[in-house]
């Protein structure tokens, strides 16, 4: 028995963590999928299922069925208008990895908890109704996944048990759907659809027998085999000062959290954004020093010579450094109820750094249910726009593209304190004529007026796929 | 798995080190609240790391509810003595002389004011700004939706329609004066990693978690252990020696007991593993109303 405890316990501890979005609209039976997968991958405990049965009882609204969508929607207030209202993260493990799903409503007003609760996420499940297919707040949950950067997207088409397990009713929606992410040219490196019914169970923990036509993964079986080590950006050396850690006389170490890249004692290092140079000394944890540290672990850096350094700055590998500038264009959602005032100085934090900020200019607000650049002077609540922002002191930062952690900020109203809106960084202020930048960052290039013949489109379109690849440049070659 | 990809716990760990440290850069006045409990023992071993090889910079404060299990009290002076921790002890001195405790008020009335209030009152005294808790966002419905920096208003209430939108780890810290943040670096985990990591670390925890033949009295179908002579002599009578252990620590005539024959981390994870019942049903306090945790917790409660 003993022996038995020991290996699971081995097992477990060498387990990795997926952060997973789940997005749909209000009766796309999500929070009944979500049931679900806590229920199927028997991780509920029989106490919450018997209080589930009482609940059910009284509120349940799933005919005969267990109602699995109790368990997610946990607030009173919630309970009594039937929808949920915030995100609300739940817990889950299997025999291969550990999972945390971010569960958020789909519902227009609430854009901004969808935001919340994906910028953390690894990858994101879209609900879609097998009935009623993709539909504009599918093409809106999708842009704001995309926003956020997350590589990886599941296209879950549910109660697949109420079109007859139809075969050609999963693949019209996923065309339609993969017809839309082209025409919006979306960034979606990993695309997996699969047919489902979260009610019966088809196609979530198991493959199911009444769908023999798909010959794709589970639900389940997705999750806990997708690749997300390659997620994290292990080539730009990142290290925000966090904490300046000076216990005594002798010892003065940098503590924080690696947002990105690979870090050895003896590396050389750069402050910025002092440009004073130095290497690196030791790696200290209370674990003992380490011989190399990663993103996005914990650590306290110390360095081999004495330069001033203080929270708010960064260090940075001198062959890869980051933009430094006062001006930068940014997508921007707005998160408050209280519209945005251009006279107003916010809070700008962005890594351990805050200063302050105000929006320059408004080039245009992305109307997501259509996909369209629409003209704005002002943003409201979940309004989505590119802007252009002024910060009084120098902000360290890289392309949200490139780099996740320090292409991220929020915005705070100096009166409210209220996170007003939040951040995804595209470029720094500069761009010549032939080349624009679209709402999500991408370069786009138009080739029309060049010397380059389009017999040559096909391998341009290969190289910027290499780009993308390797280096994380995004490019698009047009000919308008 | 990857050569540069972290283990689940070594990723939680390095979550709640940062968000640590992210209060002892930001806030004037922090304080980390310290139950005694599995969580908490977590908790503080983590503030230990984020500034190692420095001391913590914030003290730590026990709310005493005066009814705690006396081993808890004895652990924790052991180990605050131990450590060298800078250790503050509350309780609310008035409900306290005026007798106020479960057998007598209710545990509504003495959750109120032996913890709730006594908290609220202790925050005030030392007016802090920042108060760390060990709550997780897997032990309870409405603690799932709560952020990991959660605002309190100038009267301590949560306001779980309107909080701030929480992203990347990007924390917002902003107060005005008399306002505070809850913070809870362990939003994250689960109860098995809590265990994993106690087991991982050697972590020392309040040996009542740990099965042994005790004096228990059945109590609305809860095992609750006779710790002392307050409880009534007419439930002391029909105490029986049984061999259990405590999933959740809290003041003893509220926290039922569960027979059990684990008497190692390990034996724990196992029963844990294969059990029917979660841990917080052997918390009296939550089968009050329906929501109550939520309503304490609007209230002020942690």
């Amino acid at each position: 028995m003993a022996r038995n405890i020991e290996e699971f316990l081995a097992q477990d501890e060498r387990k990795d963590l997926l952060r997973f979005l789940t997005a749909g609209s209000v009766d796309d039976g999500k929070s009944t999928l979500i049931g679900r997968l806590l229920f199927d991958s028997k991780k509920l405990y029989e106490d919450q299922l018997d209080a589930l049965e009482r609940d059910s009882k009284r509120c349940g609204n799933a005919g005969d069925h267990i109602d699995y969508a109790l368990l997610c929607d946990g607030l009173k207030a919630e309970r009594e208008q039937g929808i949920t209202i915030d995100v609300a993260y739940r817990y889950f493990a299997t025999n291969r990895r550990k999972f945390i799903i971010a569960d958020t409503p789909g519902h227009e007003q609430y854009t901004r908890n969808m935001i919340t609760g994906g910028s953390t996420a690894n990858l994101a499940v879209i609900l879609v109704d097998a009935r009623t297919g993709v539909i504009t707040q599918t093409r809106r949950h999708s842009y704001l996944v995309s926003l956020l950067g997350i590589r990886h997207i599941v296209l879950a088409v549910n109660k697949m048990d109420l079109v007859d397990y139809s075969e050609e009713r999963f693949r019209e929606i996923v065309g339609e759907y993969k017809a839309w992410i082209e025409e919006q040219h979306m960034d979606v490196p990993d695309l997996q659809c699969i047919p489902l019914s979260a009610l019966e169970g088809d196609n979530v923990v198991e493959r199911s027998a009444r769908m023999p036509w798909y010959d794709g993964p589970s639900l389940l079986h997705h999750l806990e085999t997708v690749p997300i080590d390659r997620d994290i950006n292990l080539h730009d050396f990142r290290f925000p000062v966090q904490y300046v850690l000076r216990p005594d006389a002798d010892f003065r170490g940098y503590s924080g959290k690696i947002a990105s890249g690979i870090v050895r004692p003896g590396d050389p290092v750069v402050a910025i954004p002092s440009g004073r140079t130095s290497r690196i000394a030791r790696i200290v944890t209370y674990d003992g020093d380490l011989k190399e540290a990663f993103a996005p672990q914990s650590v306290t850096l110390t360095l081999e010579d004495e330069i001033d350094l203080s929270r708010g700055e960064m260090l940075v590998h001198p062959d890869a450094l980051p933009h430094v500038g006062h001006r930068f264009r940014t997508m921007m959602v707005w998160m408050d109820e209280h519209p945005l005032d251009r006279a107003k100085a916010f809070y700008l934090k962005h890594t351990t750094h805050t200063a302050r900020a105000h929006v320059e200019k408004i080039h245009h607000r992305v109307e997501i249910n259509v996909g369209e650049a629409v003209e704005a002077d002002g943003m409201k609540l979940n309004e989505i726009a590119l802007v252009s922002l002024v910060v009084d002191e120098p902000l360290i930062f890289d392309s949200y593209r490139k780099n996740r952690q320090t292409g991220a900020f929020i915005l705070i109203d100096p009166v409210t304190n209220f996170t007003s809106a939040v951040g995804m960084i595209v470029a720094p202020e500069a761009e010549s004529d032939s080349v624009s930048e679209l709402e999500s960052g991408r370069i786009v290039v138009d080739l029309s007026g060049s010397d380059i013949g389009p017999e040559h489109d096909e391998a341009i379109a290969a190289f910027c796929r290499m780009l993308w690849e390797k280096a994380g440049i995004d490019i698009k070659c047009v000919r308008k | 798995m990857k050569e540069y990809q972290l283990s689940h716990l070594k990723t939680l760990e390095a979550e709640a080190i940062h968000i640590i440290r992210e209060v002892a850069a930001e806030f004037r006045n922090p304080v980390m609240l310290y139950s005694i409990g599995k969580d908490s023992s977590v908790m503080v071993r983590l503030a230990e790391k984020a500034f190692y090889p420095g001391k913590v910079p914030f003290p730590l404060m026990h709310i005493d509810s005066k009814w705690k299990f006396r081993e808890m009290i004895e652990f924790r002076d052991a180990y605050a003595k131990k450590y060298h921790w800078n250790l503050i002890v509350e309780y609310n001195k008035e409900a306290y002389e005026a007798g106020v405790g479960p057998f007598t008020h209710g545990s509504r009335v003495h959750t109120d004011l032996m913890k709730t209030q006594a908290l609220l009152m202790a925050l005030r005294k030392h007016k802090f700004d920042a108060a760390f808790g060990g709550a997780r966002r897997d032990e309870e419905k409405s603690r799932a939706k709560e952020r990991i920096f959660s605002f309190r208003n100038q009267f301590q209430q949560w306001d779980p329609k309107n909080q701030r939108p929480e992203l990347w780890d990007i924390y917002n810290t902003r107060i005005h004066e008399g306002e505070s943040i809850r913070v809870f670096p362990l939003s994250n985990w689960t109860e098995l990693d809590v265990w994993q990591y106690i087991r991982q670390e050697h972590i020392p925890i309040v040996p009542l978690y740990f099965a042994k033949e005790r004096p228990v009295v059945e109590v609305n179908g809860n095992l609750i252990m006779v710790d002392d002579d307050r409880m009534p002599e007419e439930l002391r009578r029909r105490a029986e020696m049984r061999k259990v252990r405590f999933r959740t620590l809290g003041c003893y005539p509220l926290t039922g007991a569960v027979e059990s024959e684990a008497d190692t981390i390990e034996k724990i994870i196992e029963e844990m593993m294969t059990t029917t019942r979660s841990e917080r049903t052997t918390r009296v306090i939550d089968f009050d109303q329906e929501g109550s945790m939520e309503q304490k917790k609007r209230e002020g409660y942690f």
